[in-house]
């Protein structure tokens, strides 16, 4: 009779405890989904990560467990052994130092240059600028086999093969455009209404910049001589190609080398030396690698 | 009195300011000249000079001498007609192709999976990934070389603990094949961060309103992929993919160092190994020369996609 006779009434409204049902049913599947997926991400984890596992933890085990055909996965008997070992190799401490040298003037020389290109790209507008970032990104992508012959050839001639600067200068071929690249975006991150403000306060541009900018663009410095540092440090090319003697060496072509040619593999040594490698660069890149990953794929995604 | 000191004065303001407003255009390109100099001192000479090297008989000789000897399109001519040079090409073609797939392809799997995992193994997974990628490459290729080691690598002692097969004392860097795929193994592994991380990013940017919708309207996890989230993806997955193969395209230290210095030979040369024995090993530097224009220029060609994308990035911003 009345509409609100007809409309009033709910479909017949299921027993609550059979909606509860089926919503705990959903549940449920929903969890065990989750669980499968957890189990299989723990299974892609520890496949990922195993390598690094088993460097460390060869390179803590007595030879015994290494050289034994049954592995042991994690030593009861840890040993320091192998550090000792690895250190004590002729030419260690030397590398160490020349890497130190080259990565130090490589960020040094390479972040001032860099920055100043850097303010020039995210802060005006010039003619020729597109061909400058042609240019910078062009250089990112030459791939260093194709470069060694040339560069060698080049420093051959200016006495500064077996140098350590040499290998400076090479360095900062691969990682100048890198750093610029890097910087503008970080620079480019800073509202310009904040400068803008501070010249409106009456501050000249450059004592905006100083007193702005900088400390602002002060983490991305930091991030970016981090990831050249570790570049550098790890850079096996044309270290390998420049410095000829084993005395000047930088640590990577030295690991490189600690097989050499002996039947005999010392697997614990190569291992804890493998480690010492590794550390410096694990360290430094777990404190920046969310401020850098986006670097290359820079406004594909907005980090 | 007054007004010839003001007159003066004005004038006197004047010149400078128009010095100073030349002096302002002129600031970006002050501020680009360092890199500039030292691009062009220790790439642009070089690069030069390896243009001319690529037309001389430029060996040890002429190294001391510093004078290379004309000879015009025989380094050319004999790398093009050079049986190895093709093969080499080839291969490395392939390779490159293998290692970009699987890179892509296992790296945005993780990606979704990260997406659909509890947060703690999230955490967990991203810790383990930033760690892989924090790998230095020969670090790298040590551990490798000792994981798949014949006599003890626990590769072998898994794959027969896991019932694969028996592969005591197998020896993985027998053939070609096997050695280019433990190379691949080792470059997919350390590559596969990257894109993980990447791709993750780019699926936070994905609506969850348009996905919802989709799958309201009936559609799989195939097919949502493929109309949704894909083409969100895609400019990330073209930058992904162009800058892979540049980097695999080119690879040096992991077949170089893992397949090792007294094994690499014509039977499996990649293009970054081979230019390197042919050129620097063998001190032929004009030949060598001709290679690496050859290959530079190949990856030039490829850049192109990779550089337009950035450059329009890079305006838009």
């Amino acid at each position: 009779m009345s509409t609100a006779s007809e409309s009033a009434p709910r479909p017949p409204a299921p027993a609550p405890v059979a909606r509860r049902a089926a919503l705990v049913r959903r549940e449920r599947r929903r969890r065990a989904r989750r669980l499968a997926w957890n189990v299989v991400g723990l299974v892609v984890f520890a496949t990922l990560v195993f390598p690094v596992f088993w460097m460390i933890s060869t390179a803590l085990k007595p030879d015994t467990e290494i050289n034994s055909l049954a592995p042991t996965w994690l030593s009861t008997d840890t040993t320091f052994q192998h550090f000792r070992d690895a250190i004590a190799r002729p030419y260690f401490w030397d590398t160490v130092k020349n890497s130190l040298i080259v990565v130090g003037a490589v960020v040094a020389l390479s972040m001032v240059v860099a920055f100043l290109a850097a303010v020039a790209l995210a802060k005006y507008r010039f003619t020729g600028n597109k061909l400058f970032v042609v240019l910078v990104i062009g250089i990112l992508m030459l791939p260093q086999a194709g470069l060694v012959i040339p560069l060698y050839v080049v420093l051959a001639r200016y006495g500064l093969t077996n140098e350590l600067m040499g290998l400076v200068l090479t360095h900062m071929v691969i990682l100048l455009p890198f750093a610029v690249w890097t910087l503008r975006g970080f620079i480019l991150g800073i509202p310009r209404e904040l400068e803008e403000a501070a010249m409106v306060d009456g501050s000249s541009r450059l004592g905006a910049f100083v007193r702005i900018l900088l400390p602002l663009v002060a983490p991305g410095l930091v991030a970016t001589s981090v990831f050249v540092f570790i570049t550098s440090w790890n850079e096996y090319i044309f270290a390998n190609v420049i410095l000829t003697d084993q005395s000047n060496h930088t640590l990577t072509v030295w690991l490189s080398y600690f097989y050499g040619t002996s039947r005999n593999v010392d697997w614990g040594g190569l291992m804890a030396a493998s480690t010492l490698t590794a550390i410096p660069v694990v360290i430094f890149f777990l404190l920046v690698q969310r401020k850098i990953a986006f670097g290359l794929t820079a406004g594909a995604v907005k980090a | 009195m007054t007004v010839a000191a003001e007159s003066s004065t004005i004038r006197s303001r004047r010149r400078p300011r128009t010095v100073r407003r030349a002096l302002r255009g002129s600031v970006p390109y002050l501020l680009i000249l360092p890199v500039i100099v030292v691009i062009t001192a220790i790439l642009g000479y070089p690069l030069y000079k390896l243009v001319t090297l690529s037309f001389q008989q430029y060996g040890l000789p002429e190294l001391i001498l510093r004078q290379g000897v004309w000879i015009g399109f025989d380094n050319y001519s004999s790398v093009l007609q050079d049986e190895v040079f093709w093969r080499t090409l080839l291969r490395t073609m392939i390779f490159t192709v293998a290692n970009v797939g699987l890179t892509i392809v296992l790296g945005t799997s993780i990606a979704f999976l990260l997406v659909r995992v509890s947060t703690w193994v999230r955490v967990l997974l991203t810790a383990g990934l930033v760690l892989v990628w924090s790998m230095p490459a020969v670090v790298a290729v040590q551990v490798w070389y000792w994981m798949t080691n014949f006599q003890n690598g626990i590769l072998n002692h898994v794959l027969t603990e896991l019932g694969v097969g028996d592969y005591t004392q197998h020896d993985w860097y027998a053939s070609t094949f096997s050695k280019l795929a433990m190379v691949t193994l080792l470059i997919v592994w350390g590559a596969i961060p990257f894109v993980t991380i990447t791709v993750y990013a780019g699926l936070a940017q994905v609506p969850r309103e348009l996905v919802q919708a989709a799958e309201i309207d009936g559609a799989g996890p195939l097919r949502v992929f493929r109309d949704v989230t894909f083409p969100i993806l895609k400019p990330i997955f073209l930058i992904l993919t162009s800058l892979s193969i540049i980097w695999d395209f080119g690879v040096f230290t992991q077949p170089y160092l893992l397949i090792g210095a007294s094994h690499v030979d014509t039977t499996n040369y990649l293009m970054g190994v081979y230019v390197f024995i042919e050129g620097y090993a063998h001190s032929d530097f004009g030949r060598g020369a001709a290679i690496s224009l050859l290959m530079l220029l190949m990856v030039a060609a490829m850049s192109v996609v990779y550089v337009r994308r950035m450059v329009k990035m890079g305006e838009t911003r």
